[in-house]
């Protein structure tokens, strides 16, 4: 027969070790809600910040203008914003197809050589800064070209943009229920319409998230443009000519001298914070009525 | 007979009990109308790398019936079963030495079509693998890469593969829903449908009710009776009752060192051999009509694990 164990008064609800307990519980519950508070405070601070002082100058004419010497009232920012996504439209036709076909290969093959050097690559290519990937193909393609041009930039990007989205991609093709392949296969798929037709479809939600990351995060470089798209104050959409793209304008606008382009950098940051934060809604908004139809929770 | 070796132990006199009722309600237990072999398993070997999964397996699996393969734990029940459609390709370092016979053609010999075995012999897995699809896609996954396309053929193909899987009644209103949104006995239907879309020959179904309710474990049940008319079936089971209560055939199978060592005796040389794991091959122990393993079985080791002795 058992008895029942005996506890000391300290132990009681109420009692000494009860209330250290009590205490230390909310003592760490208090501090961990103020780290979390503390981690979106940059986030709050910078999309107040940029949209009150951007927010200052921003007018129609700033989407439909082009850009107006110093000094010389209105302008706006309409060839940066053509430029940006015809920069990123080229890398992303070169690295969405590369960097999903090759994390189906790395996920596919995780223990080939080429699987494994493709996951180390890829690792290490997103480790270098973006800068050097300018100076790559600033050598590569602006130097035997003698001009520069918005389809270096792109290519530029692009191969900021490839490990980004294989990297993601491949993860996502990770958390795939092995048995979902499997139950293809053995209705007598093929690798490849298996692939196609079931694992992308159940990992659209990650690709999609993916090629926002990767979108967002190119979206945003100036450094790689300074070598490669170079910017240009008037209207192109010439691929081989210097173009202007959004962060690079920002990087113009600001080191400039000028009170009047001083602030034309903080609208120009508006533009493109909104632009990308609207491109990820539209993602999100896309995958999530993805997954819904696929009655995938 | 089982029940009548001397004095045996009160539960073991209800296990193999609860096995006499199993047959009792196994309405083809006694028949004993013989078809022609459609699998034929002659000397395979199987191995992981080197290590040696299935040792020496020999396995008549008869057309149209119903063959369980039962066993402890970890004896190459599922190896042996995926054998059967190259699923263990998927493996990586696995080989097959032998022969596996379907209709007299090697199914592992190096220079076959595994896409077109795959179509041949369909397979039901362990957890019910709807595709994130509606239950109408689902169904016509498999006859649209046989190049069905006629919008006509495939709502004949979904009608037909539904009505036989005991599921169109429930979701003939919701065919472009989510197969996800099913339940998880449905969705098994809709897995057992899915295959039958592509008329195989044979069936193979991998513990296909272990993750389900009773309920739908029964229904499953049920339904295997009506495929057996027209596929062959081959079920790997952990449920003893359900290989007695649904299969014709019954192979017994487990992971046997050597004939010396039997399992009542030497139990700590047995174990020794065992943790080094350089003997653990599977093997099949014994093959027969399902009422004769269950009710007369020939070799001790079959009659151990049945009462619960081993196992």
């Amino acid at each position: 027969m058992s008895t029942p164990i005996k506890t000391s008064a300290k132990f009681r609800i109420g009692g000494r070790h009860y209330q250290m307990r009590l205490w230390t519980n909310r003592v760490m519950l208090f501090g961990s809600g103020a780290m979390a508070f503390l981690a979106i405070v940059p986030l709050v601070w910078i999309v107040v910040f940029v949209a009150q002082e951007g927010g200052r100058f921003l007018s129609p004419e700033f989407f439909t203008e082009l850009p107006t010497p110093v000094g010389i009232p209105g302008g706006g920012v309409l060839n940066a914003i053509v430029g940006t996504a015809i920069v990123v439209g080229i890398a992303s036709m070169i690295a969405i197809p590369i960097g999903i076909i090759a994390a189906f290969y790395a996920a596919d093959h995780p223990n080939t050589p080429l699987g494994v050097a493709v996951r180390f690559g890829t690792d290490v290519l997103s480790g270098v800064p973006s800068i050097v990937m300018g100076m790559f193909a600033y050598a590569i393609i602006v130097l035997p070209q003698k001009h520069f041009s918005a389809l270096s930039g792109g290519i530029a990007l692009a191969i900021i943009m490839t490990p980004i989205i294989l990297r993601t991609t491949e993860e996502m093709l990770k958390l795939v229920p092995r048995n979902l392949r499997e139950g293809s296969l053995a209705l007598g798929a093929s690798e490849w319409k298996t692939t196609v037709q079931v694992m992308l479809p159940a990992a659209i939600n990650g690709v999609v998230t993916g090629i926002m990351l990767g979108i967002a995060r190119v979206a945003g470089e100036a450094a790689p443009m300074i070598f490669t798209a170079f910017g240009n104050p008037n209207w192109n959409t010439d691929l081989e000519q210097p173009i202007a793209t959004l962060p690079h304008m920002i990087y113009v606008y600001a080191i400039s001298p000028y009170k009047d382009w001083h602030d034309k950098a903080w609208t120009t940051a508006l533009v493109l914070m909104v632009l990308v934060l609207g491109l990820n809604v539209l993602a999100r908004v896309f995958t999530a009525w993805q997954l819904k139809k696929m009655g995938w929770h | 007979m089982l029940t009548e070796q001397g004095t045996v132990p009160n539960n073991t006199l209800q296990r193999v009990r609860s096995f006499q009722r199993a047959l009792d309600d196994n309405v083809h237990a006694n028949d004993t109308h013989t078809t022609g072999i459609k699998i034929q398993v002659k000397q395979l070997n199987f191995y992981y790398g080197a290590h040696r999964a299935l040792e020496a397996i020999n396995l008549d699996v008869y057309a149209n019936r119903i063959t369980a393969l039962i066993g402890p734990s970890g004896c190459g029940k599922s190896t042996l079963l995926r054998a059967l459609n190259r699923m263990n390709d998927l493996v990586p370092k696995t080989r097959a030495e032998g022969e596996i016979l379907l209709d007299d053609e090697n199914i592992i010999a190096p220079n076959v079509d595994v896409v077109e075995i795959r179509r041949r012999v369909g397979m039901v897995f362990q957890r019910p693998n709807p595709f994130p699809k509606s239950i109408y896609d689902n169904v016509v996954y498999g006859p649209r890469l046989l190049g069905v396309n006629k919008r006509s053929d495939l709502d004949q193909i979904v009608e037909k593969s539904l009505r036989s899987a005991a599921l169109w009644d429930e979701v003939k209103n919701k065919l472009h829903e989510s197969g996800l949104a099913l339940s998880g006995g449905q969705q098994q239907r809709l897995c057992i449908a899915r295959t039958i879309a592509v008329e195989p020959e044979v069936i193979l179904m991998d513990e296909p009710a272990s993750a389900l309710d009773p309920i739908s474990t029964y229904k499953i049940e049920e339904l295997m009776q009506e495929l057996r008319k027209e596929f062959t079936i081959v079920i790997v089971t952990h449920n003893m009752q359900q290989a007695a209560r649904a299969s014709d055939y019954t192979a017994f199978m487990s992971w046997q060192i050597s004939a010396a060592l039997s399992f009542d005796a030497n139990k700590a040389a047995q174990n020794a051999e065992l943790n080094s794991g350089k003997a653990r091959a599977g093997r099949i122990i014994e093959f027969g009509v399902t009422k004769e393993i269950f009710t007369n079985p020939k070799e001790k080791e079959t009659e151990d694990y049945i009462t619960g002795r081993f196992g």
